[in-house]
């Protein structure tokens, strides 16, 4: 499974603002998100979600005064802004109306009380994400519509939003501080990041930056739609991942800016000498995919599977920036299978949408790639293949929370993105040396077991001939002189044989 | 000077909010466990997402389980169980071509009233292999309460003896006649009715078990789960049995009254003092004096000693998920700990007497007072009261071992005990080295200073 149930998204983002509680209404053993939490990002401090439980009594008599109870015992302990009451699986066929629990407790707690509007059976975590952080968003900036109290101007100094940096999220943390590092380099203040570390009372000031940047589609993109409806705040949703979509990235920023620069000041922006420097000489990535190093991986077959930010971006990453060819892209993201699509239209052979890793599996064992750029699960499966994998996308595992500073986006980022590519594929000299030298191990091939047919023969030439490949191409040479075999009618097979399947591969 | 003591134990219960994991979480052991079983969880993408995060890369193992995922469809009842069930079930035999087909109930399941139990039967019919129905649900029950539920529905597989009581003596005395092998047998074992064990553990702790009551001349003759599902144990009237474990209450009851076994209440066999009162309830039912018992005991605790010194007065807080916690309490206060609170999911005082009354003696020993019980605790008042009391070690789950450490109260995590070895005389010290650890951590980073590491709240 690669996106996780509906809950998860809300609690994710609840757990990501301050003072923030959420409360599941949940079964017994459904709070494993605060172990994830605790666990994957060594989080120091209580997670801020807790279970109100459904048990036995509750599914004969109704939660009745259980939900409100445990809602104001929240308010009267920890004093949050806000307590989201967030429905899981059991609670979506349970039926019961927890909207009118809400709106009872919400009348006498101190905090703010809503009810996450998500449906387990509609939604999956990265889609119950973006809508609990756009109904918090909204929530907050309506009533503060209603009450007036409104500062409608913008910031003096051009500035902007960043919103979808949460927790859990894929190198989150790394990515955002290296955007505050970019954005300070173009000399453009941060008005708030959320949910990350933000509070909910300061949601109001959301529409005082002149516009918002989405680093991740999957999650802030409706909060983002949502602000330009109502506020007409322009945004950036391009990831600013690999050299090229920096570079873009940072061209609609400038003509974001342009645009809300009063026409009268001379003070427009010009960014194209510093994505110059930056591209040239502080990311190192653009000169590594120059350097004769980088040589070795032209053409060299990968299939990337992620979510569609990461496996969008790294796609044209290799293929675009370092010549790598893509044998297949592909995301678990269903929802949003148009997008991905139109947007490595042209750069990979295939595309494969699905949220089954058995199929994905199946892919990449008939792809025989040199290296996989995929999740966890990728990861996995490259083992079991054994074929290296880099990991550029969630479902995450703890590796993925590395204490170094790792970003996939901006200029560091493309740096780390290049040493995980590079380092994915057995290294340039290794390689040529084990092409020479017939590979490490000098076992001779005593058995075929992995060749299903006992009708072909090797003869012990071209099975010696056979061992000199290097074990990581020798499985495919073997399968491909053996169907070759087997189209010409060939029962034995000599080293004459190997080669001509060999050259009836190429052609 | 005297101590004085507080000799009631009293069981508190508070609100239930406490962390465990859901008792779906038995698949991972039991599957390892029963080598010819297959599991089907029937639930939704909950239950699955936390199979897949709690059980980490086994999902990729090929394991013996998967997740038969309801959809909207399922719920609404617009599609037939029935079928959806036997398809997937067909699959599995083609596949794997397992023994018994273990299906687990869900909280989904329980909700919809799912008639498990209704269609289990007729699909075993159709397609000829057993299929055992549990409900291991996160409504009714915590973590390891899960294996309760598989072994109590597993329990109604057992056969029935072969003989009755009766009948099975002449044989022996047949044997006697003609077979000077089975004699050399019967030397070696006291002539007793037979001795059934109930509990999942790894093969080798339940052989050193078997062992352990082969010296006293106890034959096992079988364990509930067995390593295969065709080795189920024979049960029936004249049949005892015996629990290794805490929380298989249901499955004694369900032995008791279903099968008409005789259950021996005893503590449960972990830790050296556990395992000796174990033995020795178990011997007096088939009239045999235990042998050199209380050397072994001793022996064992002389083995522990540096472990002892470290933990020597140092106390413990329990915040309990497992249900372990009264037999792992027991022994921390044996070797010297002060046990300040043990909560526990659940406390089924009747399956657990023998125990709770070897954890009274215990304290009486030690000249402790008997530390508080909490049935159904609430972690939130827990933690506060850990903040109050600043126990040594707080053994707690991991959704609270993090934030307690960075508060700088040493934790360990609970599940450990639960996958750890920790039965018999032998693994005694596999349940301190658990214990141990992070106050051996501590030991070795206490020059650092800086035990708090959060902003002052």
């Amino acid at each position: 499974m690669y996106a996780g149930p509906a809950h998860i998204g809300t609690l994710r983002v609840a757990s990501s603002f301050k003072n923030v509680h959420a409360i599941m209404h949940a079964p017994l053993g459904d709070d494993y998100f605060n172990v994830m939490r605790s666990m994957l990002e060594r989080e120091r401090d209580f997670t801020a979600a807790t279970a109100s439980i459904v048990d036995r009594h509750v599914l004969a008599r109704g939660s009745q005064e259980r939900v409100v109870d445990n809602i104001l015992r929240k308010d009267k302990e920890e004093h949050p802004d806000l307590i989201i009451l967030t429905p899981t699986c059991t609670s979506s066929i349970l039926q019961e109306d927890l909207q009118n629990f809400v709106n009872r407790a919400s009348i006498i707690s101190d905090s703010d009380v809503i009810f996450a509007d998500v449906d387990h059976y509609q939604v999956n975590e990265i889609q119950a994400a973006d809508r609990t952080l756009e109904q918090v968003v909204r929530y907050y900036l309506d009533r503060c519509h209603r009450q007036e109290k409104w500062d409608q101007f913008l910031t003096d100094a051009p500035s902007v939003n960043i919103i979808g940096i949460f927790t859990l999220g894929f190198h989150n943390q790394h990515d955002c501080r290296e955007l505050r590092r970019l954005l300070r380099d173009l000399d453009i203040e941060i008005n708030q990041i959320i949910p990350e570390g933000g509070s909910v009372e300061d949601l109001k000031s959301l529409p005082k930056a002149w516009f918002n940047l989405i680093p991740y589609r999957e999650v802030g993109l409706m909060t983002a739609v949502y602000l330009n409806k109502e506020y007409g705040m322009p945004y950036i949703s391009i990831a600013p991942m690999g050299a090229v979509d920096m570079a873009e990235w940072i061209r609609q920023i400038q003509k974001n800016v342009n645009t809300l620069t009063l026409s009268s000041s001379n003070k427009r922006v010009d960014y194209e000498p510093y994505i110059d420097g930056q591209t040239r000489f502080v990311s190192q990535a653009a000169w590594f995919s120059r350097s004769i190093d980088c040589q070795n991986l032209t053409g060299k077959e990968t299939v990337v599977f992620g979510d569609t930010t990461h496996a969008a971006s790294i796609t044209k990453i290799l293929v675009r920036e370092m010549g790598i060819r893509v044998s297949c892209a592909g995301t678990y993201c269903k929802h949003d299978a148009e997008w991905f699509k139109e947007q490595i239209q042209g750069f990979c052979d295939e595309i494969l949408i699905t949220d089954d890793h058995a199929e994905v599996g199946d892919m990449i064992a008939h792809m025989e790639p040199s290296a996989i750029f995929g999740t966890q699960m990728e990861r996995h499966i490259g083992k079991r293949l054994d074929i290296p994998c880099g990991v550029i996308s969630a479902p995450v595992h703890i590796q993925n929370f590395p204490l170094g500073y790792r970003p996939f986006l901006g200029y560091e980022g493309t740096n780390q993105i290049a040493d995980l590519i590079y380092n994915s594929f057995a290294l340039g000299m290794e390689d040529h040396l084990l092409d020479i030298f017939g590979g490490h191990d000098t076992k001779e091939i005593i058995s075929k077991s992995i060749s299903t047919d006992i009708d072909l023969i090797w003869n012990p030439e071209s099975r010696i001939e056979l061992s000199k490949i290097p074990r990581f191409a020798r499985e495919k040479v073997e399968r491909n002189t053996e169907k070759f075999a087997r189209q010409k009618g060939i029962e034995t097979i000599t080293v004459e044989v190997m080669y001509a399947a060999k050259e009836a591969s190429n052609t | 000077m005297s101590v004085k003591i507080d000799e009631t134990l009293i069981v508190e219960c508070e609100t239930g909010n406490y962390h465990t994991f859901c008792p779906i979480s038995c698949v991972s052991w039991l599957y390892q466990k029963i080598e010819d079983s297959f599991f089907l969880v029937v639930g939704t993408k909950t239950c699955g997402y936390f199979l897949q995060n709690a059980l980490g890369v086994m999902i990729f193992a090929e394991p013996r389980y998967a997740m038969a995922e309801l959809e909207e469809g399922d719920i609404s009842a617009q599609l037939n169980d029935y079928e959806g069930l036997k398809k997937l079930c067909i699959r599995i035999r083609k596949d794997r071509d397992p023994s018994v087909i273990i299906w687990i109930g869900t909280c989904t399941t329980e909700i919809i009233k799912m008639d498990l139990e209704g269609m289990a039967p007729k699909l075993e019919w159709e397609i000829g292999i057993p299929i055992l129905v549990a409900r291991a649900n996160g409504l009714d029950y915590a973590f390891t309460q899960g294996e309760d539920t598989v072994l109590a529905a597993m329990a109604h597989r057992c056969p029935e003896p072969e003989f009755s009581v009766r009948e099975r003596k002449q044989t022996i005395q047949h044997f006697l006649t003609f077979h000077s092998r089975k004699k050399e047998e019967l030397v070696e074992y006291a002539n007793h009715p037979s001795l059934v064990l109930f509990g999942s553990l790894p093969s080798n702790v339940a052989s050193q078990l078997n062992l352990e009551l082969k010296r006293q001349s106890i034959k096992v003759s079988g364990w509930l789960p067995a390593q295969r599902y065709t080795d189920l144990p024979s049960l029936g009237d004249g049949v005892y049995v015996c629990g290794v474990h805490p929380f298989l209450s249901r499955t004694a009851t369900t032995l008791i009254r279903r099968e008409k076994c005789q259950l021996v209440a005893a503590p449960f066999p972990i830790g050296p003092d556990g395992t000796r009162a174990w033995i020795e309830k178990i011997c007096p039912v088939f009239g045999v004096e235990p042998q050199g018992l209380e050397e072994r005991e001793e022996r064992v605790w002389e083995n522990l000693k540096d472990y002892l010194d470290l933990v020597h007065g140092k106390s413990v807080f329990f915040m309990g998920d497992n249900l372990l916690e009264i037999s792992l309490a027991r022994f921390l206060i044996r070797c010297g700990m002060i046990v300040h609170e043990i909560g526990i999911p659940y406390m089924d005082r009747r399956y657990q007497t023998a125990e709770l009354s070897l954890l009274q003696d215990t304290c009486i020993k030690m000249c402790v007072p008997i530390p508080r019980i909490v049935e159904k605790p609430d972690n939130s008042n827990q933690i506060r009261r850990i903040r109050e009391l600043q126990p040594d070690l707080a053994i707690t789950g991991m959704a609270h071992a993090n934030p307690l450490e960075a508060r700088g109260i040493s934790t360990k995590w609970s599940v450990e005990f639960t996958f750890a070895q920790i039965h018999g005389f032998a693994n005694a010290r596999d349940v301190l080295e658990l214990v141990t650890r992070p106050l051996r951590r501590q030991k070795n980073l206490e020059d650092l200073g800086r035990t708090t590491l959060v902003r002052k709240e």
